[in-house]
């Protein structure tokens, strides 16, 4: 047993984990409870388990918790920053693509099953923070890795669309 | 439209037979019922006027206690459309948690004894229910209203979840407690059509598990957490068929807090987190005992099939002489197909947890078919089914996978529980690589047809002969569910779910003569969407692309002139027809396009797929869906599981495969068992045709038209036919496309 700092959701902390080759994920859900980042292959494949590493979008199922010590992590529970809202403080790029992707997940009626759906938002969060205004192609590589079984993808692809516009101060 | 009108008698005479059930107080009651059924997973609100519904006087919330599993399909935004309406409830005040296992309440009203979700029957058996309970319901609240106003009942009216009368204004939670006291009506009205607000409403209802499914807070039966809760991996053998001969774990157990024990399904690791269980389970040695194991390779498996074509095999479906017409006809066509295994793969792999106690055991699974696993789980454990409670959690997908005749995994998660005594809480847990190797699986399926044309282009004689194995024969070892079984589908040896959509088929054909024949494998095998239409929509509508083509007819009008006799069969295929451009669209530089129409499930379904080929590349384009659903309760649900289905199925049309070398199955993981990505999506569009019968089903009935839509495409465009699946293509490189506008709307 060590201990590893890592920093969720805005919160600092020293982990109690099995070995510093512990993928992330399992952290994550077992250890942490942060059971919102989803399993689905183990390698890297899927994309269910993705989550923000210092703001880039990362598969924890692929990184050794030992390698995301002292760098800023974010998980699905944590995307909308409510105690970023709470203290009024100035959003971040991410944060306001936050917010136009769930709100625009819901408007389409996304989900199906919604177990992918998590690390769906938040590829497509970095996504629309590297392209604003992406297209067809650009969705079809920034969302590459993320599969989704029940086939959300056409819903996925308007509503990147639409948070697009959102943020572009359209269609809100 | 009425509900029936009974005495109070025959009213519950009426609900114990399951005709138009309506349990809301008659035969529940409220409470005191639930009590015993109080469970950590599902919390109840205060009143718990019956099993189907909860109106809380705290928040002012309507709670459907969805009676279906919630895997995807949005039955739980459906059910609780029809309550609301009904009710007058206003849609944001609308919530859901999914029923336990309990047969009695939650049976299935088109099924015999089984509470399930399956067979694309949610919508349907529940339609006149679920209506009937909001309907009873609202009486109620008008009654209670009535009362403590003492206004006549006829002067109430409740619109968008508010009781008012006058001057007087009452929420639903505020008269749910006076409500809830009274007994239920006799009688329920249900609206007329035209006064519906929300069944079929234009504006899509937000779904009530968007929410909670985009913040991460959706428990899915993966997320269960208990104390001192074990995470569970069983090492299984790589054939089918193989028992634990040894086994060392000597090293395995050098990680802190892990043990080993031998389960009749493999060694299960036991661990305090699910690594500890992955790293437990890598180093665990068994020997296999492989005596009556499975050890063919897929091509001798289809050459044992072969031999079975010449034998007299299960008749299925007999008409006129298909032999003297095949004669007769001047055309004749005889082809061979053929169809892998094909894994389910879930996001969500399987998982089970399962809690024993003095009294019995409590189970959390995303539980498809709960009375099958109920019975199964009470039989390994040896209890009562009444001492083991089974709550149903959200699934993430299943497409058949979590319904079994054998209750696989929730048997195995028993089974793992019971070998340490109930000693700690076990949550089993599948990697994908369990999942992808796993069997239950779609089975491989040969078929054999013979079709004829006569001169002018008439059909002429159809044989036709299926090599399957049986998903219900010899389902389980548990007599108490083979008998459910033997009732509900198989009939002298005739196992109607490998051979539907052959079976029933809508088309016209005057000489037919179906056979099927069952294999014998130790790999087992399972209802994968959309069960048998899965491959008999690719031969069916296959033969009748390559007979209309033999005849000089168009495919379009060549389906038509044999569906004559089903108008609503008739008006989708005309309706795919006229939204896609039939003929007018772009062809030439490897484009393509081709239709397939197929009913099943009681739900008529035309696609007209549009594809671009490049080689062995494939880019499938477009495909515009024609569906006839009776009335479509969620018209913006219909079309998710319209273009769900497609993506679901279009992995499977083009490259998913599961094949055996000796045995051992030789896909493993999402890199060569690779569902539909981003990439491959085509464009979609879904047209519903507008009906006023009642509803039917669409979780299956979109999938066994798309492969068949993109063969006929593919022929259209390169003039091959494809008699396999799957068909081989790889994705076009995005370079080759152009066109690279976003398509949001």
């Amino acid at each position: 047993m060590v201990t590893v700092p890592l920093n969720v959701n805005g919160r600092s902390a020293n982990v109690p984990v099995d070995s510093e080759k512990m993928p992330l994920l399992w952290v994550l859900r077992d250890i942490m409870g942060l059971t919102g980042t989803k399993y689905g292959c183990g390698r890297a494949l899927c994309g269910a388990c993705t989550v923000h590493i210092d703001g880039e979008a990362a598969r924890s199922c692929s990184i050794m918790v030992g390698d995301a010590a002292g760098k800023t992590i974010v998980t699905i529970e944590g995307v909308t920053c409510p105690q970023a809202e709470a203290k009024s403080c100035p959003q971040t790029e991410s944060d306001r693509c936050a917010k136009a992707v769930l709100a625009a997940w819901r408007r389409l009626n996304v989900v199906q099953c919604g177990y992918c759906q998590s690390g769906q938002i938040m590829s497509a969060i970095t996504l629309l923070k590297k392209i604003p205004k992406p297209t067809c192609k650009d969705i079809d590589l920034g969302m590459e890795g993320n599969i989704c079984r029940c086939g959300t993808y056409q819903r996925i692809r308007k509503a990147i669309c639409l948070a697009s516009d959102m943020l572009d101060g359209k269609a809100l | 439209m009425n509900a029936p009108t009974p005495s109070r008698r025959a009213f519950l005479r009426n609900a114990a037979a399951g005709a138009g059930v309506f349990t809301l107080g008659a035969t529940v009651p409220f409470g005191r019922a639930w009590a015993q059924l109080d469970s950590p997973v599902i919390s109840f609100p205060p009143y718990d006027p019956n099993v189907f519904l909860q109106i809380s006087a705290l928040d002012n919330t309507v709670t459907l206690i969805c009676k279906h599993l919630e895997m995807g399909q949005g039955i739980a935004t459906g059910l609780a459309t029809l309550v609301a309406e009904e009710l007058d409830a206003c849609w944001d005040q609308m919530r859901f948690t999914l029923a336990p296992a309990h047969l009695s309440r939650y049976r299935n009203l088109e099924y015999v004894a089984v509470q399930a979700t399956g067979g694309s029957t949610s919508t349907s058996e529940a339609w006149l229910q679920m209506r009937q309970i909001g309907a009873a319901a609202r009486a109620m609240f008008v009654t209670a209203a009535a009362l403590a106003w003492k206004v006549p009942e006829a002067e109430i009216a409740v619109k968008d979840g508010l009781v008012t009368h006058g001057a007087h204004e009452a929420t639903l939670g505020s008269l749910a407690g006076a409500a809830m006291a009274l007994p239920p009506p006799l009688v329920v009205k249900l609206k007329d059509a035209k006064n519906w607000r929300l069944i079929g409403a234009h504006k899509p209802l937000p779904r009530l598990d968007s929410e909670m499914k985009t913040n991460g807070t959706a428990t899915f039966a993966f997320d269960v957490r208990c104390r001192d809760m074990l995470t569970v991996m069983v090492c299984r053998p790589d054939v089918f068929g193989a028992k634990v001969a040894s086994f060392d774990a000597s090293e395995a157990t050098k990680i802190p807090n892990v043990k080993c024990v031998e389960l009749p399904s493999g060694v299960a690791v036991y661990a305090p987190n699910t690594w500890a269980a992955i790293e437990g389970r890598k180093r665990l040695k068994v020997k296999w005992d492989c005596s009556n194991a499975e050890r063919r390779s897929t091509i001798e498996m289809f050459k044992e099939y072969r031999t079975h074509l010449g034998q007299k095999g299960v008749p299925v479906e007999r008409r006129g002489n298909a032999s003297a017409a095949l004669d007769r006809a001047a055309t004749k066509l005889e082809r061979e197909f053929q169809f892998p295994f094909l894994a389910h793969a879930p996001m969500e792999p399987l998982n089970c947890t399962v809690e024993l106690s003095a009294n019995g055991a409590e189970i959390c699974a995303g539980s498809q078919v709960q009375t099958i696993d109920h019975l199964a789980a009470a039989f390994v454990l040896g209890l009562r089914p009444d001492q083991v409670k089974i709550n149903t959690l959200l699934a993430g997908g299943s497409f058949g996978r979590r319904g079994n005749p054998s209750s696989d995994w929730i048997v195995e998660a028993c089974h793992a529980a019971k070998a340490i005594n109930g000693s700690a809480p076990v949550h089993l847990v599948w990697t994908r690589e369990d999942d992808i190797k796993g069997g239950f699986y779609r089975p491989m399926v040969l078929h054999h047809v013979r079709a004829g044309l006569t001169a002018d282009g008439q059909l002429s004689g159809w044989q036709h002969q299926l090599v399957s194995k049986s998903i219900f024969a010899e389902a389980t070892s548990i007599k108490a569910i083979d008998k459910i079984f033997d009732r509900l589908f198989v009939e002298g040896g005739l196992d109607s779910s490998s051979v539907e959509g052959v079976k029933g088929t809508p088309y016209a054909i005057t000489d037919f003569d179906v056979r099927q024949h069952n294999v014998t494998t130790a790999v087992p095998v399972t209802w994968w969407r959309s069960v048998g239409n899965s491959h008999t929509a690719f031969v069916m509508e296959t033969m009748i692309d390559e007979l209309a083509v033999s005849a000089h007819k168009d495919p379009v009008e060549f389906r038509l002139e044999l569906l004559a006799a089903d108008p609503r069969a008739c008006a989708v295929v005309r309706l795919a027809r006229d939204k896609s451009n039939w003929k007018t669209a772009p062809t030439g530089d490897g484009r393509g396009q081709g239709i397939a129409f197929h009913y099943s499930f009681g739900t008529r379904v035309a696609m007209v797929a549009e594809v671009i080929v490049n080689g062995d590349t494939i880019k499938v384009d477009r495909i515009v869906a024609a569906v006839d659903v009776g009335i479509a309760v969620n018209p913006d649900l219909v079309k998710s599981q319209v273009e769900g289905a497609i993506g679901f199925a279009l992995s499977m049309a083009l490259r998913n495969q599961i094949t055996f070398d000796r045995g051992v199955v030789q896909q493993s993981n999402f890199d060569d068992y690779e569902p539909t990505r981003m990439r491959d999506m085509p464009k979609v569009e879904v047209h519903i045709v507008r009906s006023d019968k009642d509803p039917t089903g669409i979780g299956e009935p979109a999938v066994p038209v798309v492969a068949p839509s993109i063969g006929n495409a593919i022929f259209a465009a390169t003039r091959k036919r494809h008699y396999a699946l799957p068909l081989g293509y790889g994705s076009i490189p995005p370079d080759y496309l152009t066109g690279d506008s976003p398509q949001a709307q």
